[in-house]
């Protein structure tokens, strides 16, 4: 492999990895409140994007982005108020299974609404054919959309949890809920707040990506598979890892193809969360012991 | 415990029973059967995945089948009688379309199934139709559904392999034969890329790379590098799954900058619509439907092909496509061989069908022999283009 | 007399399927026969599952994938034509005990394949190995992570039959030939063996039944029941919690591929959609409606939806239906619809320390919980 290829096949693993690793921080703010991994989260993506592409018909595309997103957002809320708060003292069992139930009929519900045909938004900048040069790889101007939107949601994500009360609050509660309820935060309210921060940012990345993947209405399971077992591989909870991850699970894929056959690719996916389970299921950046996963 | 439990299975038994359709059907006598068979409707059921994996072949399947009936309906039907057409949704699924396919023989008792829209489902069924004397016209396009053949089972779609061979005839024409092939792994894209592979031999073009890649795919960019690195003169892509755009865009993306050649999986505008500028140049085989506007007024498809795209486009709001076509045929054929054979009875129709010979459709002129289960050759193919964001008939370069 | 007690509703069952029998012939409605029978195929693995989720409290979110193995390994088997290799010592000698067949397909081609009893052995051995060998690492895991493992266990076993050129890729494998159980049984799908397959269908789900009822009332039952209450309690009775739960995973996996093979054998056929995460989903939604701990329960349930999603009743929301169901059984019934109380087995001495420990054991337990959020 020349260096120009190389670059193309990191370029092409950093792009799908960003999305898994946006993917991965919708996971783990959910799970850092509520302990459930939420198995819809890859149908805010599609939800999000569906809903631009519909508004983008009456509104400019910014405005229906950002209007996506809010409508998202407030279904994310709507979600958590509607099911997961009535089902607080549930095992985490029995909300897992209430989570892939709701991804299975938001996604029935897009076939409904939306029908069975790919569609996509217009690509922000340029056309389907346009290209630019990078180290002698070529790439769409809106794989730079893709990476920089994915950057600025990293970046502003640890400025919120950092800096902000609101931020810190949600942190509290997912460090010790009991305790953060004592100091008088609503703990409540921080997981529809996570759901709806979770759905927003999802819908985001969707929008982002929707030029380059297309959208259909039933991307959403693939997506959420992928990006928990980028979670996982960073270590649930763990935001800044989901996104060295994603990138390093991205990269993987796209240097599998280079010298495997391609149909191998999405078998590699699967491996890594199987050997990471079995190995090591507290991430490879792990903080908590490792001990407290596991049985006898 | 064992009281609730007696309670639910009765309820279901009751619920069985009074749900049962026409319970105490008695056989009636040869003359009863003729009076009932000039005012009886024609049965006849169809199964195509409306949801699930291959729904962007089922859902227009269906609704150019319930097109086709109405209006068959309401000019009056065959000899007078009306056709009560049974649509099925598969999911997608075999298992589904198995136990779809019992219920329309066994209960419903039709005279034909049209479909399954793809050919996982149509070979799950292939065996239960002829077993059971039901006439199936799929709108699958794998070769194995005439090959070895069954006398009941027949299939609309074109051949994969007159479309490969028209593919390489015209990368002759271009003086091109180092290719690399890309294919999708469900059974349209396998079965393409069988026939890429066998044909490739004989008509001097060598297949430098091959890959498969997953029908939900997202981004190519990957497996076309590697493509791209084998320094090929044209890329085929074989699939019926909207990753057919992606091809088309990752490639002018990466810089891969060769002609692309798609299968008639293509045959829809949406595609087109979504590779934008990409698809302008893309060259691939095709029915006439795509392009009946520009058909000349002696070519003998253009009637049929004009009329059926106005009434799709006019009662759905959206472009027809190829694949609603396959379904279209596959009612045009029942209803030709009907009339043929003046009755409804399965093994007189099954021959007239295998009789008909220049029967007008969307996917080409069909003639069916008992050795031909398809009816279709190469000539049921024109070779299309992109130009300009529409679809265009190709015209060699002199 | 408890034993006896116990098998109560096998009879009532065998009784009431005479009778739907009997009542579907007098209606002239057979055919109805058809997806009951492809129901019961189905409930084989629900069954297993109720025993994995309910008893052993280990969710599964991969069964799909242990039908697919005993359904492919079946088909694969009894489909290769070994002509080629008719002279080759091995396979003469395998002749020779009936373990290769020569039968003609529906197109008049001779073929020489494995039977089909060796197919089901090797398939059952398969799964059940598969089972121990994906136990081994997975059962050690907890909640979420043990879902997670079984979901990609069940998308491997999905991406490996979608892409391998032996398993038929997306086509799958047709021309599947019966399964001659005896001299005059057969499992096939053809329409003059209905009534036939049906019965040999229901005789396979009560053995299936008596088997799990025997389990859940035994020894090993009881133990999986108070590892399922509270692990750590059990754990320090002295509770051997991992091989129970590993030994309950192998049995389900094991139940499942037996409604694999026969299923595979009855349609003729089997492809990858029996292997999708979707279809792992569908076995989950039939345990929770039934009633996590209720084997009749999970068998009435797993054949009235099914039966209803094949015969096409769902329409196109059959997908949306299973969710819908996970949905409102985990808020409002998560302990199914069908309820039924399974202390009734346990003696009353037992049950009385059985509770006082879960007593002292959720006391700390709670508090430990809490910390944690």
């Amino acid at each position: 492999m020349n260096f120009p290829q190389i670059v193309q096949y990191s370029l092409s693993g950093i792009t799908v990895g960003s999305i898994y690793a946006i993917t991965a921080i919708g996971f783990n703010i959910v799970y850092c409140t509520t302990g459930v991994i939420n198995f819809a989260q890859g149908e805010f993506l599609v939800v999000g994007a569906m809903t631009a592409i519909s508004l983008s018909r009456v509104v400019p595309l910014p405005v229906a982005i950002a209007l996506a997103v809010l409508l998202t957002t407030a279904l994310g809320g709507l979600i958590e108020l509607v099911f997961i708060r009535r089902a607080r003292d549930a095992s985490v069992l029995r909300l897992i299974v209430i989570t892939i139930g709701l991804s299975i009929v938001i996604r029935e519900a897009m076939l409904h609404i939306w029908d069975e045909t790919v569609r996509s938004l217009p690509y922000f900048t340029g056309t389907t054919v346009s290209t630019i040069t990078i180290l002698g790889a070529h790439i769409s101007p809106q794989i730079l959309w893709v990476l920089g939107v994915s950057a600025v949601i990293v970046t502003a994500l640890t400025l919120f949890f950092r800096f902000t009360t609101v931020g810190r609050a949600m942190r509290a509660c997912s460090d010790d809920r009991m305790a953060a309820r004592l100091c008088g935060i609503n703990d409540r309210w921080m997981v529809t707040l996570s759901f709806m921060l979770s759905a927003g940012i999802g819908a985001l990345a969707g929008c982002v990506i929707s030029p380059v993947t297309q959208t259909q209405y039933d991307m959403g399971a693939p997506l959420a598979i992928k990006g928990f077992t980028v979670a996982i591989l960073g270590g649930l909870g763990n935001s800044m890892a989901a996104v060295v991850a994603g990138l390093f699970l991205g990269l993987l894929e796209a240097f599998t193809v280079s010298q495997f056959a391609a149909a191998y690719k999405e078998v590699v996916a699967i491996v890594v969360l199987l050997l990471i389970l079995v190995f090591r299921p507290s991430g490879l950046f792990a903080r908590r012991d490792v001990s407290a996963l596991r049985t006898a | 415990m064992g009281k609730r439990l007696a309670v639910v299975l009765s309820i279901l038994i009751v619920g069985l029973v009074l749900g049962a359709p026409q319970s105490g059907k008695r056989e009636k006598s040869p003359k009863q059967k003729a009076k009932q068979a000039a005012a009886t409707p024609i049965k006849v059921g169809a199964i195509f995945a409306v949801t699930g994996g291959a729904s962007n072949l089922g859902a227009p399947e269906q609704k150019t089948a319930m097109m086709f009936v109405e209006k068959l309906n309401s000019a009056g039907g065959i000899n007078g009688q009306k056709i009560t057409l049974i649509v099925k949704d598969s999911g997608s699924k075999p298992e589904n379309a198995i136990s779809l396919t019992k219920q329309l023989i066994d209960e419903e008792k039709v005279l034909a199934i049209i479909g399954p829209s793809t050919s996982g489902e149509t070979m799950a069924i292939k065996n239960i139709c002829q077993e059971g004397k039901t006439i199936l016209l799929s709108c699958a396009a794998a070769e194995d559904i005439v090959n070895p053949i069954a006398s009941w089972v027949l299939k609309t779609p074109q051949k994969d392999s007159d479309a490969v061979r028209r593919i390489y005839q015209t990368m002759k024409d271009m003086g091109i034969t180092k290719i690399g092939v890309v294919t999708s792994n469900d059974g349209f894209g396998v079965a393409g890329g069988a026939q890429l592979a066998k044909l490739a031999g004989e008509h001097g073009i060598t297949i430098a790379i091959s890959e498969v890649y997953d029908k939900q795919a997202t981004d190519l960019t990957d497996v076309l590098t590697k493509i791209k690195g084998q320094d090929v003169k044209a890329v085929v892509n074989w699939s019926i799954v909207p990753a057919q755009s992606l091809v088309a865009k990752n490639m002018k993306q990466i810089g891969l900058d060769v002609p692309l050649f798609q299968s008639h999986g293509f045959g829809n505008i949406k595609y087109v619509q979504a590779g934008g500028e990409a698809a302008n140049g893309t060259i691939f085989p095709c029915g006439r439907l795509l392009v009946a506007e520009s058909l000349p007024g002696s070519n003998p498809q253009k009637k049929v092909l004009m009329s059926y795209k106005q009434d799709y486009e006019k009662r759905y709001k959206e472009d027809a496509s190829t694949f609603g076509g396959h379904a279209y045929d596959a009612l045009l054929i029942l209803t030709e061989a009907i009339k043929k054979a003046g009755s409804a009875d399965p093994a007189k129709v099954r021959d007239a069908i295998e009789n008909l010979k220049g029967v007008v459709g969307t996917g080409g002129i069909f003639s069916f022999s008992p050795q031909d289960h398809n009816g279709l050759n190469q000539d049921a193919f024109e070779m299309l283009t992109v130009k300009n964001g529409k679809f265009a008939i190709y015209e060699k370069k002199k | 007399m408890m034993r006896l007690r116990m098998y109560y509703p096998v009879l009532v069952s065998a009784l009431l399927i005479v009778a739907l029998h009997l009542v579907l012939a007098a209606a002239h409605a057979t055919y109805y026969m058809t997806q009951v029978t492809m129901s019961a195929y189905y409930a084989l693995v629900v069954i297993g599952l109720c025993l994995l989720m309910g008893y052993a409290g280990q969710a599964s979110l991969g069964h799909a994938g242990f039908f697919a193995i005993g359904g492919y390994t079946s088909a694969v088997l009894t489909t290769c034509n070994l002509s080629a290799f008719r002279d080759a010592p091995a396979i003469a000698a395998l002749r020779s005990i009936g373990l290769v067949v020569q039968w003609q397909d529906l197109y008049g081609k001779e073929v020489l394949s494995f039977s089909p009893w060796l197919a089901f052995g090797a398939a059952l051995l398969l799964a059940g190995l598969i089972a121990l060998v994906i136990g081994l690492p997975v059962i050690r895991l907890k909640g979420h992570y043990l879902a997670m493992a079984t979901l990609g266990f069940g998308l491997i076993v999905y991406r490996i039959v979608l892409g391998a050129q032996l398993f038929g890729r997306a086509d799958g494998v047709s021309n599947v030939p019966a399964f001659r159980l005896v001299d005059g049984l057969q499992v096939n799908g053809r329409a003059l063996f209905r009534v036939q397959n049906y019965y040999i269908a229901w005789v396979v789900v009560l053995a299936a039944m008596v088997l799990a009822i025997n389990l859940v009332h035994s020894r090993v039952g009881r133990a999986l029941r108070s590892i399922h209450q509270s692990e750590e309690a059990a754990h320090s009775l002295g509770v051997d919690t991992y091989r129970y739960k590993l030994a309950t995973f192998v049995l389900s996996a094991l139940f499942a591929a037996v409604g694999g093979v026969l299923l595979t054998h009855y349609n003729g056929s089997i492809g990858p959609s029996e292997a999708t995460v979707m279809k792992s989903v569908r076995y989950v939604a039939i345990v929770a409606v039934g009633g996590m701990a209720n084997l009749w329960g999970a068998l009435v349930m797993g054949v009235l939806l099914n039966f209803l999603s094949l015969r096409g009743v769902f329409g196109t929301y059959d997908d949306a239906v299973f969710g819908a169901i996970l949905i409102l059984i985990m808020l409002f019934a998560p302990n199914g619809l069908l309820r039924v109380p399974n202390l009734r087995a346990v003696s009353s001495v037992g049950r009385a320390s059985a509770l006082a420990f879960q007593r002292v054991v959720r006391g700390r337990t709670t508090s430990t919980r809490r910390s944690h959020g």
